[in-house]
């Protein structure tokens, strides 16, 4: 049956108008390129009803949100799949290969701790070892700023691919965010080895809090991830004004310092203006760092403000003080709640990640053309 | 014979590029901060009109060729027909499912080993890890870049990557193929090869359109061809044969020569 096609002649079957009107255009006018365009064997309704008619969808359309979620769902393996790839190409072209996924981070931790342990000396108020403080905040924070960096350049980056394929677009900034997620849990390991080589921090159950605190912000990262990738995809400013702002929030969130302690620090512009404490506290990359601070160390732990019931004195030998009695700080009020801290880990987690997944979605049929 | 089954609807189709930087403007970076406070648009914004109004209907079992010179949105059309790019409003294109594009440009993941690229180009289009384990032999196979397939996609010749590119979007019997020039750069034997492939997938109840220079190709595969000119058809039809000779005469090149009549019977 492989002349089925040809013998069905499309058009030329009951729809009798069609095909011999441009056979007899051959004569001297086929010569020319002006010649009005032609009826090619059109079936007499209009096309957009016949179209419907026989369930033939428009191909530019965008699928309803449920069915794309569900068309993401099918692509799981190529999400997966995509990331891990793309993680082990990474580092192809350097000579130490694979050891550059921990010694990125170790490197950067360890520029952090020469300029703001060592010669600026910020971790005033923080109970020692100040290292380990650093560390987790720069490693849980670089997860968001990698995260939002590359989404926003995922867009144009993979023209080609989006280009050539179809498949659900939400799928690049998901695999990226994977691909980071992937690096992030070998800087852990390091970190792990960082915080139990250093004394005061021991192995306790707390640590397993990390997993809810990690799925919670590679949500963030997800949404947050999905908003950047559209605006990337719309303008390239994006990306170039990203990395600024990036460094900006980092900043603010507490990397470097623990921003309770400096609002607890009398005279200091965070201490005056509680408000702005607050916004600091409730800012996303500061709950999730602290929350995995609170974790990981029993130092941050036991210290934390609220972590013992309150005692005025103690509260104002820290706050005039706080480099010789680090641990006074627990006997301040919290600003921010250890349950304020988890519900706005949720928040933030469910707010981006509705929020990007809808900005992401409407735009779906927009990316890549040009 | 039932009325044939519709698997593209190509209604008053309109594309519209917007280029920016199009023109020669001396942009620098004091003009433009001047614009921005004037609130100017960006001067530079050009149109390119480049498909005008195009409708046919391409049905089950077709395989369309579709001619013109450069720039005359042959690509675009395809594109278009691909979901890749956003029609004008008034006019639409309809498809059976999705159809898979092929374009010579089409690079998938440069930094990625052949290998990957045939997983991952796999289950991108949807299909499920047990079907790409089973499928994945016969790809490389059929593509023919042998121990190359353990290699970064970047290291192929274009040639290589064509074939691959190949084998991965044919590897499944798509509904609608879109084939642009992607197999310009094949060798004579892989040419051979996926044209048999190309009419295997006719057989397979799909629908194909192809985009080549080559109009020989075009009248061995095709039961029907779309002329096109700077957007708009200017013939359509399956006499294959007189248009593509009516397009020869008009572009200036040289007729055809045919030992038999080419006119499919």
């Amino acid at each position: 049956m492989s002349d089925t096609g040809r013998l069905s002649k499309p058009g030329s079957l009951g729809r009798s108008r069609s095909l011999d009107a441009p056979g007899s255009l051959t004569g001297p006018e086929g010569l020319t390129v002006t010649i009005p365009p032609e009826p090619t064997g059109l079936p007499d309704e209009p096309l957009a009803e016949f179209a419907l008619e026989h369930g033939l969808a428009s191909a530019a359309a965008r699928p309803p949100a449920l069915e794309y979620l569900r068309q993401l769902w099918r692509r799981r393996h190529f999400i997966v799949g995509f990331a891990t790839a793309r993680n082990v190409a990474m580092y192809t072209e350097a000579r130490l290969g694979q050891v550059w996924q921990v010694l990125t981070p170790l490197l950067n931790v360890a520029v952090y701790y020469f300029i703001f342990g060592i010669l600026l000396n910020v971790s005033r108020g923080v109970p020692a070892p100040y290292l380990s403080f650093l560390v987790t905040g720069v490693f849980v924070f670089n997860f968001t700023q990698r995260s939002f960096i590359i989404a926003s350049r995922v867009m144009n980056d993979s023209l080609p691919l989006i280009r050539v394929l179809h498949f659900p677009r939400a799928c690049l900034p998901l695999g990226y965010v994977l691909i980071e997620l992937q690096q992030l849990i070998v800087s852990f390991v390091v970190l792990f080895v960082i915080v139990l080589a250093l004394p005061n921090n021991p192995l306790t159950w707390y640590w397993l809090l990390i997993i809810p605190i990690l799925m919670l912000q590679t949500l963030f990262n997800v949404g947050g991830g999905l908003i950047l990738a559209r605006w990337g995809a719309g303008f390239d400013d994006v990306s170039q004004l990203l990395p600024f702002l990036v460094r900006t929030w980092m900043y603010a969130s507490g990397v470097l310092f623990s921003i309770q302690g400096l609002a607890l620090h009398a005279g200091n512009i965070v201490f005056r203006h509680p408000t702005l404490a607050y916004l600091m506290q409730i800012n996303p990359a500061a709950v999730y760092i602290t929350l995995t601070r609170n974790a990981l160390l029993t130092t941050e732990r036991t210290s934390a403000p609220g972590a013992k019931p309150y005692d005025a004195g103690k509260c104002f030998v820290y706050s005039h003080a706080p480099a010789r009695f680090p641990y006074a700080s627990a006997y301040c009020h919290p600003i921010v709640s250890v349950g304020g801290l988890w519900m706005w880990a949720g928040i933030w987690a469910v707010a981006a990640l509705v929020i990007g997944f809808f900005f992401f979605w409407r735009a779906e049929t927009r990316y890549g053309r040009g | 014979m039932a009325v044939a089954e519709p698997m593209v609807v190509v209604d008053n189709l309109h594309i519209v590029y917007r280029v920016y930087g199009g023109t020669g403007d001396k942009s620098t970076a004091a003009s433009a901060l001047l614009r921005m406070l004037r609130r100017q648009r960006r001067p530079s914004i050009r149109e390119v009109h480049a498909v005008r109004g195009v409708s046919f209907v391409a049905y089950r079992g077709d395989a369309i060729g579709v001619i013109g010179r450069n720039g005359s949105g042959k690509s675009t059309l395809l594109r278009a027909i691909a979901g890749l790019l956003p029609p004008e409003k008034g006019g639409d294109v309809y498809t059976d499912g999705h159809a898979a594009l092929l374009g010579v440009n089409a690079a998938l993941l440069d930094d990625l080993t052949g290998e990957k690229n045939v997983i991952l180009g796999c289950l991108a289009m949807g299909m499920r890890p047990q079907e790409v384990k089973e499928l994945y032999p016969a790809i490389v196979d059929f593509s023919g870049v042998g121990d190359f397939i353990n290699l970064p996609m970047k290291t192929y010749s274009s040639g290589m990557g064509s074939r691959l590119r190949f084998s991965i979007a044919s590897a499944k019997s798509q509904d609608i193929l879109l084939v642009d020039e992607a197999l310009a750069t094949g060798d004579a034997e892989f040419r051979e090869k996926s044209f048999a492939r190309i009419s295997e997938l006719r057989d397979e109840a799909g629908t194909v359109f192809l985009v080549t220079h080559n109009l020989k190709e075009i009248e061995e595969t095709c039961n029907r061809v779309i002329w096109l000119e700077k957007g708009q058809i200017v013939r359509a039809g399956d006499d294959v044969a007189s248009i593509v000779d009516a397009y020869l005469a008009a572009s200036g090149g040289q007729p055809i020569e045919r030992t038999q009549p080419a006119v499919k019977p």
